[in-house]
């Protein structure tokens, strides 16, 4: 018989579709057979414990106000009903298989926890175990007499907390006023601020060139690079600047101040000539031919660095960290034609607009101020046209529209994030978005109606803005630390990035069309064709 | 004899300090990591074989000196159960977050007690420190997972000392704090035989 036996055995393993006629009985065999043997225990059982329970929450709840210092307290008794409820109104009496599974999960539902573990792992230490046994069994026995033992353990368990609250009275500082969370920054990041357009134009996603900067400035205040319209970028690396020739490559060392000051600012000359301005840590502005490499004058005028420059004409206006913005006529002995006491903190930015009517400048206390140019000069009045306050942090970023008569756009520092696009002749704030980080410097695209801002943290990245949508239509990423720094090359195909990292690249971000370069080469010759025929006539 | 000379004793004093010293860099780190202050207004320094930070403002600084004194003294007289630093938003003095360090006083090693007439403890200051910084590194973590404090913020710190504990001078009674829909999370805790030192964090949810 023993080998018949072992034979079944054989069989029913490898029959794998057939009944299991061993092993463990079906879960639904199961739960049929013991709900038909006592279904009233069930339920019987079920109102017990409903009952119970009740009281005991009620009991708590009390328990928990009387004891609203303690945290403890209220955690663990809050979490031991539930834990309890959920086992015994469970409505398969089948609760002694498997007593731990089910009890397991509830409180986290309940409390919601935010990384939504799938387990719950209760904490024992915290939890009062003699107090939550306690509370139960005088709930149970509430029609006899309390013995005064009882309640004795009873209050000397439930006085977990005795005594009193204390604090110091001198209390600590609030945060500075207006001073925000630098965390908000990785906060929101995750956040895309608006969709990314689509564009039917090809944008590379890669820089076309990367330059080394050695020893470039890490620092959001200073305006190191410009890229003259003679094609000629003029870059301050630490205390020296050199001039890189984009069209042959070449690079040559313009200057080297004394000392470890580094150079604060650049600035070439108006429509494509040899001149160079340049801001230094001492307060003076110095102006360099670049065809003869060689020192024309040093113009004082300020008490600390000069870390914006801007030309219009003859004038070359300069900002300091001292908050004043002067005025410089280059031609005259007496260069100092004017000083405005512009802001109160360090000027970030200073640019005047294409027309040389408004002259724009950014403070580091988040002031963005528009002075008009005096009457019948190139210098600005001391009295500011607008003042606008709407940036939260310093304003760096600042670009005036080339095609567009009196449209600014502006970008605020860390606590700032935000972009925004001004009509200076009506004072109107047209535009305003959260780009989510630092911005630190805004070009507009000749070629495109569009402009590009420079970001800081978190991601380092380029973003070209669709105007006046202000919707993306790209974002380009390489960089590892801030981008300083933008500069649009003098055909306006080409935008240069410098960054913190000490790499310069170059995007060819508004690379225009060839067939549509084509179609505007043609209609400027024929415009010429028609100008000469007017001639003629 | 050179065995008993080389075993570690603490005092209830020392073990006193250790925790007070533990609370100073705890509640600095909290005030750093969860962005409470300027970070500029921190300074580096190594502790417990970590660089931790700690606040350079002269009130700040003076305020939590004043405070662990006191606490220290208490804790000696066991007469502090728990310290609640507790996040308020400036605006409208809503709690937004309490940490609570739980003081539990441990009987220590009873023998070498007899022996020094007091009570004292034998663990290895070593693994202390190695145990306070655990709890440090879990401190840093949580701003993996604490709601962002998007508000001027301050700080304070109540202590739920025991009924017979007096009340000393520029110290006053205060209201028991309650955080609407809290969510508790336990860190390590940490013992120095003499005390056991818990610390938990409760924050509000906002769904």
């Amino acid at each position: 018989m023993a080998q018949f036996n072992y034979l079944n055995e054989l069989n029913s393993l490898a029959t794998l579709d057939g009944p299991i006629t061993r092993g463990p009985l079906q879960r639904w065999v199961k739960k049929s057979g013991s709900e038909n043997i006592n279904p009233s225990l069930s339920n019987s059982l079920k109102n017990v414990s409903n009952a119970n329970m009740s009281g005991v929450n009620q009991s708590m709840q009390k328990l928990s106000v009387s004891n609203q210092s303690c945290n403890n307290s209220i955690l663990s008794t809050n979490k031991t009903p539930t834990r309890l409820e959920s086992r015994k109104s469970k409505k398969t009496p089948s609760k002694n298989k498997s007593p731990g599974r089910s009890t397991t999960p509830t409180p986290n539902k309940a409390s919601k926890t935010p990384n939504k573990a799938d387990r719950f792992i209760p904490s024992r230490c915290n939890t009062n175990y003699e107090l939550c046994h306690y509370m139960m069994t005088r709930e149970e026995d509430k029609n006899e007499e309390p013995s005064a033992t009882g309640e004795a353990i009873g209050k000397a368990l439930a006085d977990i907390e005795p005594g009193r609250l204390l604090q110091y009275t001198c209390k600590a500082p609030a945060a500075p006023e207006g001073y925000q969370n630098r965390l908000r920054v990785v906060y929101s990041q995750a956040k895309v601020p608006s969709s990314v357009k689509n564009s039917t134009r090809y944008i590379p996603h890669t820089p076309d060139r990367i330059l080394d900067a050695p020893d470039i400035v890490d620092d959001y205040y200073l305006n190191i690079i410009d890229w003259s319209a003679s094609n000629i970028l003029a870059v301050a690396l630490g205390n020296a600047v050199y001039l890189w020739n984009a069209g042959t490559g070449q690079i040559e060392q313009l200057l080297s101040l004394e000392g470890s000051d580094p150079v604060c600012s650049v600035s070439w000359v108006q429509g494509g000539g040899s001149h160079l301005a340049v801001g230094t840590t001492t307060g003076t502005v110095e102006l360099w031919d670049c065809e003869k490499m060689k020192r024309l004058r040093v113009m004082d005028g300020h008490t600390a660095r000069v870390g914006s420059l801007s030309w219009n004409l003859y004038v070359i206006s300069s900002g300091s960290r001292d908050g004043n913005i002067v005025h410089h006529d280059v031609r005259q002995r007496d260069h100092n034609i004017a000083t405005i006491n512009a802001h109160t903190q360090e000027i970030c930015n200073l640019k005047w607009s294409p027309d040389g009517k408004h002259l724009a400048s950014g403070g580091n206390d988040n002031q963005l101020n528009i002075w008009p140019a005096a009457q019948g000069q190139h210098y600005s009045q001391p009295q500011f046209l607008y003042s606008f306050s709407n940036h939260l942090a310093a304003v760096k970023g600042l670009a005036w529209c080339p095609w567009s008569n009196g449209i600014l756009a502006s970008g605020g520092g860390t606590a700032d994030r935000t972009i925004r696009i001004w009509n200076v002749n009506t004072g109107a704030n047209l535009a305003s978005v959260d780009t989510k980080s630092q911005v630190c410097s805004i070009v507009w695209s000749t070629h495109y109606k569009e402009l590009m801002s420079g970001h800081g943290y978190a991601n380092n990245q380029l973003v070209i803005w669709k105007y006046p949508t202000m919707a993306r239509v790209a974002e380009l990423t390489g960089h590892v630390a801030r981008v300083l720094h933008l500069s649009l090359s003098p055909d306006g195909t080409t935008v240069l990035s410098a960054g913190a990292d000490e790499t310069l690249r170059l995007w060819k971000a508004f690379m225009l069309d060839p067939t549509k370069k084509k179609e505007s080469v043609d209609a400027r010759a024929a415009k010429s064709l028609l100008n000469m025929n007017s001639l003629i006539r | 004899m050179s065995q008993q000379q080389t075993k570690n004793c603490i005092t209830l004093r020392g073990s006193a300090q250790i925790l007070c010293e533990y609370l100073k860099f705890a509640v600095n780190s909290v005030l750093f990591q969860r962005g409470l202050y300027p970070p500029e207004t921190f300074k580096a320094e190594q502790q417990y074989g970590i660089t931790l930070l700690i606040s350079e403002d002269p009130q700040i600084k003076s305020f939590l000196t004043n405070l662990l004194t006191q606490s220290e003294e208490w804790i000696i007289n066991k007469k502090v159960s728990k310290l609640s630093l507790i996040i308020l938003n400036v605006a409208n003095k809503e709690v937004l977050e309490c940490w609570d360090f739980n003081v539990q006083y441990e009987e220590g090693d009873v023998a070498l007690s007899k022996e020094k007439n007091e009570t004292v403890g034998s663990k290895d200051l070593k693994k202390i420190k190695q145990e306070i910084r655990d709890v440090m590194l879990q401190i840093a973590a949580t701003i993996s997972y604490l709601p962002l404090l998007d508000c001027r913020c301050s700080f304070d710190v109540l202590v739920h000392a025991k009924t017979d504990c007096d009340i000393p001078e520029k110290w006053a009674e205060a209201e028991p704090v309650a955080i609407t829909n809290a969510q508790n999370v336990q860190l390590k805790s940490f013992s120095t035989s003499l005390n056991k030192m818990e610390t938990i964090v409760s924050y509000k949810l906002n769904d």
